[in-house]
């Protein structure tokens, strides 16, 4: 944590001058001046001045793990929804099995689950995922939950800490999508765990300390651990 | 005309007791619906006004859809029982007006080209009525849209003038409004004074004119700071959690 003061910004902030300083995410510039585009907490990294949002829908970026709900099957592909402003293309080249033309509804249907990859994010935000990479696949049980799409990052923790003690007390299977929504499976008493420490978590994001607080809550009445 | 009542009495007070440069009170909340991405409860002397956006989402229908930036819809709605006459629910003419103006006041501010072929919808229901009602929702709009995380320019704040008994006054109460010679609803963005929204209703010269442009930009610099702790006030006690 490179500085122990938090600030919360609100749009049209002015933030600082492009002198010092450049505009990072979450800001803008006129006539000279940083200005904070978003409601979120300040965030100063190495000379550029960024706005870490506190609300928001997903902003979704290549590379990340996110979980989608199947909306509706293509002949060649599917829509799915991954909590962002658009629903994303799942292309038949890009899922593990081999469908033949218009066979797409045998093997994912509306409402189905996927844990995905996202593939590509092209300029009009068009957005495609894919299936192909180690561990992704369609969910068969479990409990989805959703949760504030900024607030992933302290689920994880650093170097998934956080997520780590949660897996260690519970006995959960867990995965974290970057898009806000959270698998779990499990026996019911550790689901109930994971909701709870998933819940406290989310409510005190910005709090510092936090990864002590949630274990304590988990080693509360926690019987064995693995 | 002669009016039965005296909209302004000899000491200068209004009808109740404002002085011609005063607001009414107002109260903003942030914040204050589950369901929605972002909401806001305002009460602006006797109106109260609820706010709710929702978005950005993939605009419906399709034909809708910009490729190049979103498109806001905002939808003004005024509830049956906000006014003494129940008013037939629905929308009329004069709220399809006010949800184009405000749509319009809002487009200026967010940063519409990041959500190409998306909508972000301002749903503003008017619970209690009491004149200037279509500033106190965009002035609520402006909250619910920060709250919702939408990145914007500027959060825009509304506030009217106007005249009556022959003085030009700030922000109408009802019957200032009602038996008033004139009123002007303006929006700014208040970082940079540029004007969003501005309609006129009745007759005001151009020096009085003038007068109440200015007296609506500087009520709105007042709300604005309203506005501001309403948002600092929700999310600031997010820090204080340790």
């Amino acid at each position: 944590m490179e500085n122990r003061e938090r600030k919360i910004v609100i749009p049209s902030q002015i933030l600082g001058d492009l002198i010092s300083q450049q505009a990072g995410r979450g800001t803008f510039v006129e006539n000279g001046k940083i200005i904070s585009e978003k409601l979120g907490i300040l965030n100063m990294k190495s000379n550029y001045v960024n706005v870490v949002p506190l609300k928001g829908r997903y902003d979704a970026v290549v590379g990340d793990f996110v979980i989608g709900i199947v909306q509706e099957a293509l002949s060649s592909g599917w829509l799915v929804d991954i909590n962002a402003p658009y629903p994303a293309l799942l292309h038949v080249n890009e899922v593990p099995w081999d469908i033949e033309f218009g066979d797409t509804e045998k093997y994912l249907n509306h409402g189905d689950s996927i844990m995905a990859k996202v593939l590509q994010v092209d300029e009009s935000k068009k957005l495609q995922i894919t299936l192909n990479d180690r561990n992704l696949y369609k969910i068969k049980g479990g409990h989805i939950i959703d949760v504030e799409p900024s607030k992933v990052p302290r689920i994880i923790g650093k170097k998934a800490s956080m997520i780590g003690l949660i897996k260690k007390y519970t006995r959960c299977r867990i995965f974290v999508g970057q898009n806000g929504r959270i698998w779990i499976d499990g026996d019911m008493e550790g689901i109930e765990k994971v909701l709870q420490a998933v819940y406290k978590i989310e409510n005190e994001a910005v709090s510092f300390g936090l990864t002590n607080r949630i274990e304590e809550l988990l080693k509360k009445d926690a019987k064995d651990v693995r | 005309m002669e009016s039965e009542v005296k909209l302004i009495d000899d000491q200068g007070k209004r009808l109740d007791g404002r002085k011609v440069d005063e607001l009414r009170d107002i109260k903003i909340e942030a914040g204050v619906l589950h369901r929605a991405d972002g909401s806001c409860y305002l009460e602006w002397g006797g109106n109260k006004v609820l706010v709710a956006v929702y978005g950005p989402r993939e605009a419906v229908p399709r034909h809708t859809q910009n490729p190049l930036k979103a498109i806001v819809n905002a939808k003004y709605n005024m509830a049956a029982f906000s006014v003494e006459e129940r008013k037939r629910p629905g929308p009329d003419r004069r709220s399809r007006e006010i949800s184009k103006v405000i749509s319009e006041a809002l487009e200026k501010v967010i940063l519409i080209e990041q959500f190409p072929r998306a909508s972000i919808d301002v749903a503003i229901e008017v619970l209690d009525a009491e004149a200037g009602t279509r500033v106190a929702g965009l002035t609520a709009a402006g909250v619910a849209l920060a709250d919702a995380g939408i990145p914007m320019k500027d959060i825009p704040v509304g506030c009217a003038a106007g005249k009556i008994a022959g003085q030009v006054v700030m922000d109408l109460g009802k019957e200032e409004d009602n038996q008033g010679e004139a009123d002007l609803p303006i929006a700014i963005s208040p970082r940079t004074d540029e004007i969003l929204l501005l309609q006129m209703d009745g007759h005001l010269t151009l020096e009085e004119f003038e007068k109440a442009f200015d007296y609506a930009v500087k009520g709105c610099h007042i709300v604005s700071e309203i506005q501001k702790k309403a948002i600092l006030d929700k999310y600031e006690s997010v820090l204080e959690v340790e």
